[in-house]
């Protein structure tokens, strides 16, 4: 009986999921914002990744909230976790040498990595949210190889509270120097260099330090304390 | 190219079949992370290049990461 109203019920919202899709073509250019993006982005911007463009320019208010929500849930990650005791780390047995010395060489390559993702985000594909996100896989290689090294909790806070302060400024010297909040007002630059795309790289850059400190956080919380 | 991508669909499927049927959980979580893998590739071959670096990067790196460690918290073996 419970079955097939359930039955029922899932054939109602399929037959009106069914109607309202009936009509839209597939694959086809469902709005002229897509078009209008890839044929003017670059001109507008000045950053030659497209997705770049529309990630921090177009949609920057959106990137500035998702950079919200994961200083959320790492903050309350770190809340719901920091109980005070340490996990006794003496009692596990020591990485061998092998494995000790791998870890801190591949280190710094990781980390100038994931730099070079989020520093030529407005150029090639990456931006702040890959380029942290490799930093912090980065970190986690040294939380599983090299036990006795640790993030200082005090650099890592600084790093994420400096990103999140310097996107909020930058939107704010929009709002300032500009026409609304987020608006480029610096220069643009050539296209396909470095210094270009007026406040993008800037952006990117906060956001990168942000994102990457923010889940090396996380990892620090759950391997010290979980 | 159909042959590559439809290949890698396959791996993809028996991974996250084999993900949801292990008893051991380490096993499982390894499962999911080639699922990630491999949709980051898929992604890659489909000309998105910044999704499939986060997929890498945060679905088969730093998410089974997480998972490993809850797992050593609790119980290895689902009962």
């Amino acid at each position: 009986m419970r079955s097939g109203i359930a039955i029922a019920l899932l054939a109602i919202v399929a037959l009106g999921i069914g109607l309202a899709l009936a009509k839209v073509p597939f694959g086809g250019p469902k709005t002229e914002v897509g078009r209008h993006y890839v044929d003017e982005g670059v001109e507008e911007t000045g950053a030659a990744n497209i997705v770049t463009s529309v990630v921090v320019s177009y949609r920057g208010f959106d990137t500035l909230g998702e950079v919200t929500v994961l200083f959320i849930a790492a903050t309350g990650l770190g809340a719901v976790l920091s109980t005070g005791r340490k996990n006794a780390a003496s009692e596990k047995e020591p990485a061998s040498l092998v494995l000790h010395t791998g870890c801190r060489l591949l280190f710094p390559p990781i980390l100038i990595f994931g730099a070079y993702i989020f520093v030529h985000g407005h150029l090639s594909p990456g931006g702040g949210f890959q380029g942290g996100a490799i930093i912090a896989s980065g970190f986690l290689l040294i939380y599983l190889g090299c036990r006795e090294r640790r993030i200082s909790r005090t650099a890592s806070g600084l790093a994420e509270s400096l990103g999140g302060l310097v996107f909020v400024a930058i939107g704010l010297l929009g709002l300032a120097f500009g026409s609304h909040f987020l608006s480029n007002f610096l220069p643009r630059g050539t296209v396909n260099t470095l210094f270009s795309g007026g406040i993008i790289p800037i952006i990117y850059v906060a956001v990168g330090f942000k994102v990457g400190s923010e889940l090396a956080g996380i990892i620090d919380n759950l391997i010290e304390e979980g | 190219m159909i042959l590559l991508v439809s290949f890698l669909v396959l791996l993809m499927l028996t991974g996250a079949v084999a993900a949801s049927v292990f008893r051991d959980l380490i096993s499982a979580v390894i499962a999911a992370a080639m699922v990630s893998l491999i949709a980051s590739i898929l992604f890659y071959l489909l000309q998105a290049p910044d999704v499939a670096m986060a997929e890498a990067s945060i679905g088969a790196a730093l998410t089974a990461a997480i998972f490993v460690v809850a797992i050593t918290r609790t119980e290895r073996f689902e009962e």
